[in-house]
């Protein structure tokens, strides 16, 4: 034991002493591409150089850990120190949505942003206390594994492959997709050829290396993202603030646009009045559309909705035919043209659902806008009431009052359960999706496994607690750079933006009165992690180095995802339940097989652009949390759970949470008033999580106690070491 | 396997330090959340209180919370003579 301590020691050296020198051959690195900036290197040419460095970075490592032993390529042979486990597991964790997608969320929501920021870290305390040390003690290859030793038979191990399966590749779509999107954008290559350069990068690494090249990765690829988010909030800190700790410096810039939102607000003001006059036109636009809507609901009423819907894409192609036939042809107006035919939806309830869309975004920006810190703002039926009674000269009876009221507080009362809801599926979400759970396998002893939480945690809250400091100081910049000043001197970061893409950044003069007004502004959530580097004034090579830091996340997350279903399928399916006696040379190879399968079929979903990606990732939380989280804890904690109890408990989790789904959420057909409490479909687990635990405990009870040898397992994984412990180790 | 009275305490005393600290998680997070907007009346170094906790707050807490189980669990292993190895 001393001697594997020393060696555990030595290793842990070793490993630090590599990757200091790698964060230091990174940073020289950059610092490099930014001399050869200065010295005229195309920016498209620096997006290249990044993209082709850092990919072959990857597999590099890849190939150095390639391994032909079961232990190394499932669990990287038990020996990745606590520290590094943590990085490992916070590159895992962060996904293409929490590098990109966070901050604009959190720019776009405000407080009711955050529940993405809880639940995302508050569910490691639910892996701390109730997860990883007792699995660890367990010390197999995969989830199914736990379920199939601690419940026996076949049944829960395959109910448990099925929902790691579904979960997993519902997200790891997600990832893919993020991977082409940023390889599309800072190489210009098309989305489709981004997607399988993206799958080249994951497959060379995870291949020949499994779980040891991926961990070894995953640290690298933490190190560059958290410096690639770093560098560019610390500077937009001391621009705006003085101060090089956004954290702590964003207090005072919150309260400035605390003030400014009032001043907006307020119609006596300067900017104020001329904020209304752009929400009355939004107002209008809103209701066009809503006409537009009408009419289309019309047409499907009475049968022709491809009718219509093949009308509406004639328009846009008679369009285009003018454009091209005009005497002189306006090349601009032609591409804008080209684009929206491309684009143009492909039937007619994808059509219903754009305009729908264009109308809650009108709708929005029609009616005043809610502080960034106000929890749960209601719909403003009270104020409305007032004004509009106001116009008239009248005041408002009681009676029309405390309805207002009423309907206010019933608006914020809902968005508050939804927002406990969500929180609440996401942090147990957290707690039960395989690929972070598999990670705790991997450190020497239980021990190592709880510090180890306590590293994943502090790592992945490095990022966290940046993003609601980032997303204000570029509320801050937006409010006061741009509200108010004039169209003829827009800074060269939104004109840039603007020309790359104008669903993520979009300024039209609507009232024509030469200056910018906050509702004339459109900024998608992509824009403020992408664009802080030109709004903080750094060179091109630092939004490289963004674009870098965002595939690092979206590819590290696709890693775990993708061994997570290949080892489910290699090890729990083929080797468990098909061919115990495979040689270790076979199961190796099925795994390899198998993954290269898993990764391609990804990679060619994710070309068809499936739609809703945001929900698709919130889902696989749900379903996770429903199906897995009962059995899991309650295997640990409760002798008394048997066989019986596991079946019922994870079918009825998976069942209740997949039907409040169907039943709720649009994409299957399902309709908003079919609702329990409000509570929306992303948060289905809130129904599920309770249906499996009762699952698991009335499923128990009526079937008889687990035996003598269950009950011995439990105790095992309950304590680190027991005198004349079982060994269930698997090498 | 046959488990000693030491054992048994051992498990108590986790499943207490396991309540004790889920009860806090509890509080920072639905608490909160459930008072958010009448605790946005209170600031906190400049900012509404819970809109504080949600974004820096309670992650604070989260982060020292599994720190303190992993500290006090890795002791208890030792007092109890449960734990792998004498580093």
């Amino acid at each position: 034991m001393a001697n594997a301590i020393s060696a555990n020691a030595a290793f842990f050296n070793q490993l630090k002493k590599y990757y200091t020198l790698y964060t230091g051959g990174f940073i020289a690195f950059v610092i490099a591409l930014a001399i050869f900036e200065q010295m005229g290197m195309s920016s498209q040419m620096l997006g290249y150089i990044f993209l082709a460095a850092t990919i072959g970075l990857y597999a590099g490592i890849g190939v150095m850990s390639k391994t032909a032993d079961v232990s190394e390529y499932y669990v990287a042979g038990r020996r990745v120190p606590a520290f590094f486990n943590g990085m490992a597991t916070g590159a895992d964790w962060m996904s293409a949505a929490s590098f990109i997608g966070m901050a604009g969320t959190l720019y776009a929501a405000g407080y009711d942003g955050l529940a993405f920021v809880m639940g995302w870290t508050g569910g490691y305390v639910l892996v701390a206390l109730f997860l990883a040390p007792y699995l660890r003690k367990f010390g197999q290859f995969t989830i199914p594994d736990f379920l199939g030793a601690r419940y026996g038979g076949h049944l829960p191990r395959t109910i448990g492959v099925i929902a790691a399966i579904i979960c997993s590749f519902t997200y790891v779509i997600a990832q893919i997709y993020g991977v082409g999107l940023i390889t599309s954008r800072f190489t210009g290559l098309e989305f489709e050829i981004g997607v399988y350069v993206g799958l080249a990068g994951i497959l060379v690494c995870s291949f020949l290396g499994g779980m040891r090249a991926v961990t070894w990765t995953q640290v690298a690829q933490y190190i560059i993202l958290i410096i690639a988010y770093m560098i560019p909030v610390v500077w937009l800190s001391v621009n705006i603030t003085g101060n090089p700790i956004p954290q702590v410096a964003y207090g005072q810039a919150l309260q400035k646009v605390t003030a400014k939102e009032k001043e907006l607000n307020d119609p006596t003001s300067v900017l104020g009045t001329a904020e209304m006059s752009v929400r009355a036109i939004h107002k209008e636009k809103a209701k066009e559309w809503g006409d537009k809507i009408k009419t289309l609901d019309d047409a499907v009423k009475a049968g022709n909705g491809a009718a219509f819907h093949a009308e509406q894409k004639g328009k846009v192609e008679q369009k285009l035919a003018d454009l091209k036939a005009a005497p002189t042809p306006d090349a601009k107006a032609i591409v804008a043209a080209e684009k929206e035919l491309k684009d143009f939806p492909a039937n007619i309830d994808k059509l219903k659902a754009k305009w729908s869309g264009a109308e809650k975004g009108a709708k929005a920006k029609s009616g005043a806008i809610a502080a960034h810190a106000q929890p749960f703002s209601g719909k403003g039926a009270e104020k409305k009431l007032m004004k509009e009674s106001a116009d008239k000269g009248e005041t408002p009876t009681p009676e029309a009052v405390a309805k207002a009221k009423a309907e206010d507080k019933k608006a914020s009362d809902d968005k508050r359960n939804n927002f406990i809801a969500l929180v609440l599926c996401l942090m147990v979400g957290t707690a039960s999706l395989p690929h972070i759970l598999m990670r705790y396998y991997t450190t020497p002893s239980v021990r190592d496994a709880r510090k180890s939480v306590f590293w994943s945690l502090f790592f992945i809250f490095l990022l966290y607690f940046t993003a609601p400091a980032l997303a204000v100081l570029a509320k801050y910049t937006v409010y006061h750079d741009l509200v108010g000043s004039s169209f003829s001197a827009l800074p060269a970061w939104v004109q840039n933006w603007q020309a790359v893409d104008s669903t993520l950044m979009k300024i039209v003069d609507m009232n024509k009165d030469g200056l910018i007004q906050l509702a004339e502004i459109t900024i998608g959530t992509d824009l403020i992690v992408l664009a802080t580097p030109e709004i903080a004034g750094l060179p091109y090579v630092i939004a490289g180095l963004v674009a870098a830091g965002g595939l690092a996340a979206a590819l590290s997350t696709a890693y775990g995802l993708l061994l997570t279903i290949a080892k489910a399928l290699s090890h729990d399916v083929y080797y468990k339940m098909i061919d115990p006696h495979a040689s270790t040379v076979r199961r190796l190879t099925v795994s390899k097989m198998l993954l290269l399968v898993v990764a391609i079929l990804a990679a060619y979903v994710t070309s068809l652009k499936p739609g809703d990606i945001l929900f698709l990732v919130g889902a696989a939380f749900s379903l996770a949390a429903s199906a897995f989280f009962p059995a899991l804890v309650l295997g640990v904690f409760w002798k008394r759970a048997n066989y019986l109890g596991a079946v019922i408990g994870m079918l009825a989790g998976l069942g209740m949470c997949m039907y409040y789904m169907f039943m709720t959420y649009d994409f299957f057909g399902g309709v908003a008033a079919n609702e329990w409490f409000a509570i929306k479909p992303i948060s289905a687990g809130i129904f599920g999580l309770p249906a499996g635990f009762l699952g698991v405990i009335i499923g128990s009870l009526i079937s008889k106690a687990p035996s003598q040898e269950i009950t011995d397992l439990v105790d095992h994984v309950r304590y680190p070491n027991l005198e004349s412990d079982i060994n269930t180790n698997a090498a | 396997m046959q488990l000693t009275d030491k054992h048994r305490e051992y498990w108590s005393k986790n499943l207490r330090l396991t309540s004790v600290l889920l009860a806090i998680w509890f509080v920072v997070t639905f608490v909160v959340i459930w008072y958010a907007r009448d605790l946005n009346e209170f600031t906190l170094a400049g900012f509404p209180f819970a809109f504080y906790m949600g974004a820096q707050g309670s992650l604070i807490i989260y982060v020292a919370v599994i720190w303190y189980y992993a500290r006090r669990m890795n002791q208890l292993d030792q007092e109890y003579g449960v734990h792998e190895g004498d580093d």
